[in-house]
């Protein structure tokens, strides 16, 4: 039986079974909405029909933004408050930026992830792109008449943890239900794949603004596995631009410049790279603030010359990958280009070079990623009954923890199908030691110094005992969505620690549910009001999770006296859910939820026989 | 939790030993990702959610032990009862130890030759020896149930696996300073 579903004030209130849900690709240059419509994926436009959204995020005093063209036209007049490519600085700390001095920008140290002085503030780069999606939510929202049921986020496949919680963390900011984070390369899989109904081992080359991705996927009646990703997450088009600007820069002699003028050479750097994909050589004219004037003739054959070693530079992470799958290049049936920065002819012709074939390109490799996470956004929210699409993805570094001597001991290696978990053994160093300090590194060096660190916690009150004699099992387990939590437990005396891996320097729970709050006007007065409306949809969508297996296998699965039990706890938290108090209504669900965990296992191990059943079931004791 | 009684083997449907059938383990993988992987639970509740994830992470655990030879005999070992040492056991025959000694000159002369085609060669060569050693593992296993002699085969082939390892690391950093 279906619920009946309430709008929020202000919204349309036209019941829908379709449930809203969007795929938005956050990229370094240009973002994007996407979502599925009568069963076609499309990419939502802006009021003046534009799909992209620039990714530029422009601060003024007043602390109100503009996002987007607005703030694009204003990033050479004022480039310190003008923030472009800010997902470059995602989960980085101001240490692993190799170049500061590169950007206009007044970075500011702060622990574990850089901030971004405006006149505004000090901003983090998840700030910044809680803006854009912002922007991107309320044009989703705008178009499709409704609030939204979640979004599906895509990120670089090679951004490792930090990042990808600092994405999560952005889109909650936003006030997004994050449905998943999915790695571009798979979401240009499914876009293309599915609507070409391929078969085999595909390649996908994803070069976007600022990161580069390649990922091998094996597809096969509506699965996509990943067998292997690599790449390089701080190489994109961005650096083509750079190497152009340098060329400027030489051929006109030119002194070091101020922000404005470097702002406005990289725009102009950009245009010109652009015009290049169509034309053999392109005119780069610009008057700067102090009165000189820019006249150079770039040709097609320049700009290869100066950019052959970058197009070089992802040659190394397609082998690296293809080592890992075990795949050889005569195996590799096509070759899917995304990414604004594969229009460009030499990449175009070395990746054909690479692979001996030519490099599929009839999909707009700037929207592919977006129409891709959309597909797998109107999955996640239950509005395709068929089960025919699966993506099977991968972690893309190894992730382990540290040892004596500054050691990296792996526990998961790269490239292992997520969702997984590890447990390794590990003891004490000295007698009586009562705690353990655990180190959580991601990377494929040996030593930690070269590997990126996601996490410190302690595990304390181990009882003291002989070095070697204690034995702490720390276990790994990576989710759907690539995220770390790790535990750690003394086998002996039991005592644990657990950490979800949670970027040090990340925004907290409360920081951004105090940032959300602010977000809203009247937020003191609505904020029990805004508690008690999140319950009852949580509790909504309880009821409706449930009524739902119920439906499929209740009768099968339950007696009557547990088939009573559940349904009185939902009639429980029913009542509870139309009252106005929101703590009731979260141990309503709590309680429902711990009813019927019971039929939650059967229903599991009853669908793992269906998926076998052909097989010999004797066999099988589930 | 999830019939912990019931092995690898069982939970593809699979007979238990060393050779299997590759296609028939893809399937079922498949199979069982397609019915309890967290995507198809997105809108469950709690509890399934819970569930989904802990049955996928065991698919996956278990496609990862069965998928490659060396893994797929240490873990028919291990349910025999049989500890495969490879942390503590390091005697090896000497000829084999004669061996290992050889590739790392090998590796070490051709990182200084930058001879990205002699290190191809020598990985091609040990990759032939790993083969050989696996086929040893389906007669050691499957035919004669010779354990002690297949646990020696899987430290065998965790050397090599280490000396691959090592080949493409050099490779790899050969690769990205050219």
């Amino acid at each position: 039986m279906a619920l009946l579903q309430i709008s929020e004030p202000g919204h349309s209130a036209a019941p829908h079974q379709h449930r809203l849900a969007v795929g938005i690709d956050l990229g370094t240059t240009n973002s994007l909405v996407a979502t599925v419509r009568s069963g076609m994926s499309v990419v939502l436009h802006d009021e003046e029909g534009r799909a992209l959204l620039p990714s530029v995020v422009h601060y003024l005093p007043d602390s109100s933004v503009d996002v987007g063209f607005a703030a694009q036209a204003q990033q050479s007049r004022d480039p310190k408050n003008t923030i472009v490519s800010a997902k470059r600085f995602m989960g980085r700390s101001i240490h692993d930026i190799a170049d500061l001095s590169h950007y206009p920008y007044r970075f500011i140290d702060a622990p574990g992830m850089l901030q971004l002085g405006t006149v505004a503030g000090d901003k983090s780069p998840v700030e910044i792109s809680a803006e854009i999606l912002r922007v991107l939510k309320a044009r989703a929202e705008k178009s499709l008449g409704g609030e939204l049921t979640g979004a599906v986020i895509t990120v670089p496949a090679y951004f490792d943890d930090a990042q990808r919680q600092a994405t999560k963390d952005a889109a909650k900011l936003a006030g997004l239900h994050v449905l998943r984070l999915l790695n571009e390369p798979t979401a240009a899989a499914v876009a293309y794949g599915l609507d070409n109904a391929s078969e085999g081992v595909f390649v996908v080359y994803d070069l976007g603004g600022g990161t580069f991705d390649v990922s091998i996927l094996r597809l096969s009646r509506g699965i996509f596995e990943v067998l292997a990703t690599n790449g390089d997450s701080a190489l994109g088009g961005d650096d083509f631009d750079r190497r152009v600007f340098c060329w400027i820069l030489e051929q006109a002699k030119l002194p070091p410049l101020g922000p404005e003028d470097t702002r406005l050479l990289l725009t102009k750097a950009r245009e010109a790279k652009e015009q290049l994909t169509e034309h053999a050589e392109t005119r780069i004219t610009c008057m700067l603030s102090g009165g000189e004037l820019i006249d150079l003739t770039l040709t097609h054959d320049i700009l290869t010359e100066l950019t052959r070693h970058l197009v070089s530079k992802t040659l190394a992470p397609i082998r690296k990958s293809l080592r890992d799958a075990k795949i050889d290049i005569e195996d590799v049936k096509g070759v899917v280009m995304v990414g604004g920065a594969t229009r460009m002819p030499q990449i175009q012709h070395a990746v054909a070079d690479f692979f001996q074939q030519e490099p599929l390109t009839n999909l707009d490799p700037d929207k592919v990623v977006a129409l891709g996470a959309a597909i797998q956004a109107n999955v996640l929210a239950g509005n395709k009954s068929d089960d025919e699409l699966l993506l099977l993805d991968v972690i893309p570094l190894s992730l382990g923890l540290e040892t004596m001597g500054g050691l990296t001991e792996k526990i998961i290696p790269r490239n292992s199908p997520i969702p997984i978990a590890r447990a390794q053994d590990f003891t004490t160093f000295k007698d009586g030691q009562t705690a353990m300090s655990i180190h959580v590194v991601q990377g494929e060096r040996e030593l930690v110094s070269d590997c990126r660190s996601l996490a410190r916690f302690e595990l304390r009150g181990i009882p003291p005992m002989a070095a070697g004699a204690a034995r702490v099992r720390v276990t790994f387990q990576v989710d759907a969505d690539g995220l770390l939590s790790v535990s750690a437990k003394e086998q002996n005396s039991g005592v644990e620690a657990h950490v979800e891996v949670k970027p040090a320097y990340g925004l907290n729970e409360d920081q951004i549910s105090a940032m959300l709050q602010s977000g809203f006007s009247h937020a003191q007065d609505d904020k029990q009001a805004r508690a008690l409306r999140e319950a009852q949809v949580e509790a909504d969508r309880l009821l409706e999770a449930i009524s739902a297996a119920l439906a499929a296998d209740g009768e099968a699965l339950l007696s009557a006296e547990e088939l009573q039990a559940i349904t009185s706890q939902m009639d429980a938290l029913r009542t509870s859910a139309s009252g106005t108090d929101s703590k009731a209504v979260h141990n309503g669900i709590e309680a429902l939820n711990h009813a019927t965990e019971e039929f939650a296992a059967r229903r599991m191990d009853a669908s793992v026989r269906k998926a076998l059943s052909g097989q010999k079931l004797d066999s099988l004791k589930l | 939790m999830f019939g912990v009684h019931q092995n690898h083997f069982e939970l593809f449907g699979l007979p238990l030993g060393f050779a299997i059938d590759q296609e028939q383990l893809d399937q079922a993988y498949r199979r069982i990702q397609s019915e309890v992987h967290p995507d198809r639970f997105a809108a469950a509740s709690p509890a399934e959610r819970l569930r989904s994830m802990q049955w996928a992470t065991h698919a996956n655990e278990a496609y990862q032990t069965l998928r490659s030879p060396i893994s797929r005999a240490r873990y028919l070992l291990h349910l025999q009862g049989i500890d495969t040492q490879e942390e503590t056991n390091t005697a090896m025959p000497a000829e084999f130890l004669m061996q290992q000694m050889e590739w790392r000159e090998a590796i070490e002369e051709s990182r200084h030759a930058c001879d990205i085609d002699g290190l191809d060669q020598l990985l091609r060569e040990i990759r032939h020896d790993t083969k050989a050693l696996e086929a040893g593992l389906h007669a050691q296993l499957d035919l004669q149930q010779d354990y002690p002699q297949a646990a020696e085969t899987v430290r065998k082939l965790r050397f090599l696996d280490k000396v691959q390892t090592e080949i493409e690391q050099v490779l790899e950093a050969l690769e990205e300073s050219t």
